[in-house]
């Protein structure tokens, strides 16, 4: 231990590479994912059908796609409450253009706008004034879905041509995978290289885990939370949309609720409510995990409220799991644990 | 074991305490033997294991051999609150108090003194608070919330909460590392009041003239194991550094006389209001401008301004000759600027995170093609910078705030120093850091500024100001009231204009 002359030398990683992937928490979803999927498979006789994944894809996709911004935003330590009402605002916006006769494409664009704006005013009371985002966006998911209900009171809009209606439905050539899973997938790898392979993404975690270090450093603290409020806002909309032309409909009430979904499958995906830590990975899986799940027990016709019950237990599930998987960490590589592990890579 | 030599039974006593994190060794040989009336110091470097100790005695942690015996009985506590009923105390350097709630509150929380019907007894709990703070010598009022109160005050709070939980033991772990010189006075009349009263007291602390002024007897520690305890009367400031890093520190300031070359920063009129006043001075590349003056006279907050971490009103900074943007530390750092700030664990570093992405953090751009970076590229140049400065670990994922003080000193350093900058501020670099990463870290300092960086110093400890610096810039209450050169830079001098606001020349 006392100082030699020769230069140290460093490995990247304290454990070896399956130890690791053991003790991460996306290892664990992935695991669970595909454990409920094999059970489902053996247990539930409709579940091993191609039409499964396509419902459960067309079901699931505005969590998926909304899923992503929200993981960035909560690594930040912020949340973005709004996000379900700005999926209302985007589809009330497609829905009375439409009725009045303005093209989808073009509708849909200015629905994008909508949504930008709304996670720019988002961005703006929480950077510019210094409000914390749970109060500001408590808030703006009332004013947003109040909005979107005033636009279009309690009637909704039907009337969508069939070309853009069935392009929301359709599947990859002759597959039961929607279309709609390339968006996801192409904008999922956006979000990933986003988060995990640019100077912005390691801002982000930054900020999550320390966000005056962050400052200290030259992360524009305010700059970064403000664009991801709006890339929430946007994704929002870009969900909206979809579900608009998927079900046909434009209301003011869709997606109610919605936010509470999304949020539970980044937690559930390992993404820590206190920032700082996650993985997109994750993620995906969670929400895969939580939707493959609900499919898997309304096929065995298990009622909503059950599946409820079912999924908001796997939710505490996993976040006693994660204080657990910490503490195992800890016991293993760090001060703070008790006694037991022994060495094992001395010399 | 008896390592005493005194007729009284130790009221505390380590011996052979090991501990182990995985593969890590924080302890081999913990040895220790605190008896009452009496202050103990121990000291050695960051990383010689006495946090660990300490964390031991106060039950944060378990051990996993040795022995531990209070008043004689094998004691094995496995939480603090144990460790507190049983009459142990442990002041930190920075106190955990409830901010908004009085000092009374403080004292008393989780056990107020009730009446009938469980109402608490708010008369009582006030007297009890005067009775502690005249017995411990000193006026706070009980009824004041402690936000706002100094971390000085905020420690005579949590001693006299030890007091009137009639605490044996009192571990003070760096207890003046953030305390002004009149305020080290009080809190070392405090612990001298304790000790008469027949108490065991732990002091902990880098200064060795601190050591010398209160302890009675001092034990050294070196790699995690028990090096010797010695009555302080027979030992010397040599010996005990010798003892600590096993090895003859050859000097502490090995100052090289750098040669001076063009103005690199230059600083004119800045001023925000309630912070500093007319700020203008200039450094030269390859000299070391030492900021000195008292705690909270706010050379911190010139720093930060002229970083653009904090706002300023007027003035200006010119770096290279080009103007710095206010606010915009980005900015800054792309001119060549980098901050070594105060707090190291809170504003230096990403404590949670590791090594290798703290020592990229402030390059992360530079390292990125096209805004794309990667834990490989990250690596590559946190290894080379590790090995510059001689961090002590072994992987580079490694989490930083698990490093001890020292270590972590450097990976902030090292992060600063892969920016390549023109103008280095350090503030306060060598606070809470052993002697030998002491006098690696001013080595550095002076080699770089031979190498020609133009060096901001921030430091509170004047044998540094005096060691390392070129010139001395004193600030008084906001403003700058004195310019020594190196020639003329005395103790006397320093300190005389850090407590005047006007010298008369």
């Amino acid at each position: 231990m006392t100082g030699t002359t020769a230069a140290r030398t460093y490995r990247d990683y304290s454990q070896p590479l399956w130890r690791r992937l053991l003790i991460s928490r996306e290892a664990a979803v992935i695991g669970a994912l595909a454990l409920v999927i094999i059970v489902s498979m053996i247990s539930v006789r409709a579940f091993a059908q191609p039409i499964t994944i396509t419902y459960l894809f067309l079901d699931i996709a505005p969590i998926l796609l909304i899923a992503l911004p929200m993981t960035l935003v909560i690594i930040t330590g912020e949340i973005d409450l709004s996000v379900a009402s700005i999926v209302g605002l985007s589809s009330v916006t497609v829905g009375v253009l439409h009725q009045n006769g303005v093209p989808i494409p073009a509708a849909a664009l200015v629905a994008l706008l909508v949504g930008l704006i709304a996670g720019a005013i988002n961005g703006a009371l929480i950077t510019m004034v210094g409000l914390p985002s749970l109060a500001v966006t408590i808030g703006t998911l009332a004013l947003y879905r109040g909005l979107a209900v005033g636009l279009l009171g309690t009637t909704a809009v039907t009337e969508f041509n069939k070309f853009w209606t069935d392009l929301a439905k359709s599947k990859i050539g002759e597959t039961a995978i929607p279309s709609v899973v390339i968006l996801i997938v192409v904008l999922a790898l956006v979000f990933g290289i986003l988060l995990h392979f640019t100077t912005f993404g390691r801002g982000i975690f930054a900020i999550g885990l320390s966000p005056e270090a962050a400052r200290f450093s030259g992360v524009n603290v305010e700059r970064t939370k403000f664009i991801l409020f709006m890339l929430s806002g946007i994704v929002s909309a870009l969900a909206g949309i979809y579900y608009t032309l998927r079900f046909g409909s434009a209301r003011g009430d869709n997606a109610t609720g919605l936010e509470l979904s999304v949020i539970a499958a980044v937690l559930l995906g390992g993404v820590s409510i206190f920032g700082g830590r996650g993985a997109l990975p994750g993620v995906l899986a969670g929400a895969l995990l939580i939707g493959t799940l609900a499919s898997a027990l309304r096929l065995a016709n298990v009622t909503s409220d059950v599946i409820n019950v079912i999924t908001g237990t796997l939710l505490i599930a996993s976040v006693v799991g994660t204080s657990f998987l910490a503490w195992v960490r800890n016991k293993r590589a760090r001060p703070g644990g008790t006694k037991g592990s022994s060495p094992t890579a001395t010399g | 074991m008896s390592i005493s030599t005194k007729p009284s039974a130790p009221t505390l006593e380590l011996s052979h305490i090991a501990k182990t994190f995985g593969s890590v060794v924080a302890l081999t040989d913990g040895t220790l033997a605190l008896h009452p009336g009496s202050i103990h110091a121990l000291v050695g470097e960051n990383g010689a294991g006495k946090s660990t100790l300490v964390k031991i005695i106060a039950g944060l942690y378990q051990r996993d051999g040795g022995d531990f015996t209070l008043e004689g009985t094998t004691v094995d506590f496995t939480s603090t609150a144990q460790s507190k009923s049983a009459g142990i105390a442990v002041i930190y350097q920075e106190p955990t108090l409830f901010p908004d709630l009085s000092v009374t509150e403080n004292i008393f929380m989780g056990r107020q003194p009730v009446k009938s019907l469980g109402r608490i007894d708010r008369k009582r709990m006030h007297t009890e608070a005067l009775g502690l703070f005249e017995r411990l010598g000193v006026r706070i009022d009980p009824d004041r919330p402690t936000q706002g109160l100094s971390i000085a005050d905020q420690q005579i709070i949590e001693i006299a909460k030890a007091i009137s939980l009639d605490a044996k033991v009192l571990v003070m772990d760096e207890p003046t590392a953030a305390l002004s010189g009149v305020e080290v006075e009080r809190l070392f009349a405090v612990a001298r009041s304790l000790r008469d009263e027949g108490r065991a007291l732990l002091f902990i602390s880098h200064r060795f003239e601190e050591v010398f002024e209160l302890c009675d007897t001092v034990t050294i520690m070196r790699d995690g194991a028990y090096i010797a305890t010695s009555p302080i009367a027979e030992t010397t400031v040599d010996e005990i550094v010798r003892q600590m890093v096993g090895r003859d520190v050859a000097e502490l300031f090995p100052k090289i006389d750098a040669p001076i070359g063009d103005e690199v920063l230059v600083v004119s009129g800045l001023t925000e209001p309630g912070e500093f006043h007319d700020i203008s001075f200039s450094v030269r590349s390859g000299e070391i401008v030492a900021l000195a003056g008292l705690v909270g006279a706010g050379r911190s907050e010139i720093a930060r301004a002229i970083f653009g971490v904090d706002p300023y009103k007027a003035g200006t900074v010119t770096i290279n000759g080009v103007r710095v943007p206010k606010r915009n530390p980005a900015a800054a750092m792309n001119l060549g600027l980098a901050l070594v700030p105060e707090d190291r664990r809170r504003q230096g570093l990403v404590l949670e995170s590791s090594v290798g992405k703290n020592a990229t953090l402030a390059i992360r751009s530079a390292l990125a093609k096209f805004g794309f970076i990667t834990s490989a590229v990250e690596n590559a140049s946190a290894r080379t910078w590790a090995q510059k400065l001689e961090v002590k670990t072994s992987a580079l994922d490694t989490e930083v705030g698990t490093l001890s003080g020292g270590n972590q000193q450097k990976v902030v350093l090292a992060k600063w120093l892969a920016t390549n900058p023109s103008l280095l501020i350090v503030d306060e670099p060598t606070r809470g850091i052993d002697v030998g990463t002491k006098a690696e870290v001013h080595r550095l300092l002076s080699e770089l500024a031979v190498e020609g960086l133009a060096i901001i110093m921030i430091s509170s400890e004047l044998p540094e100001v005096l060691g390392m610096a070129d010139r001395v810039l004193v600030v008084h209450e906001g403003r700058i009231t004195a310019e020594i050169d190196r020639a003329d830079a005395t103790a006397e001098s320093v300190m005389f204009a850090a407590t005047h606001a006007e010298v008369a020349s």
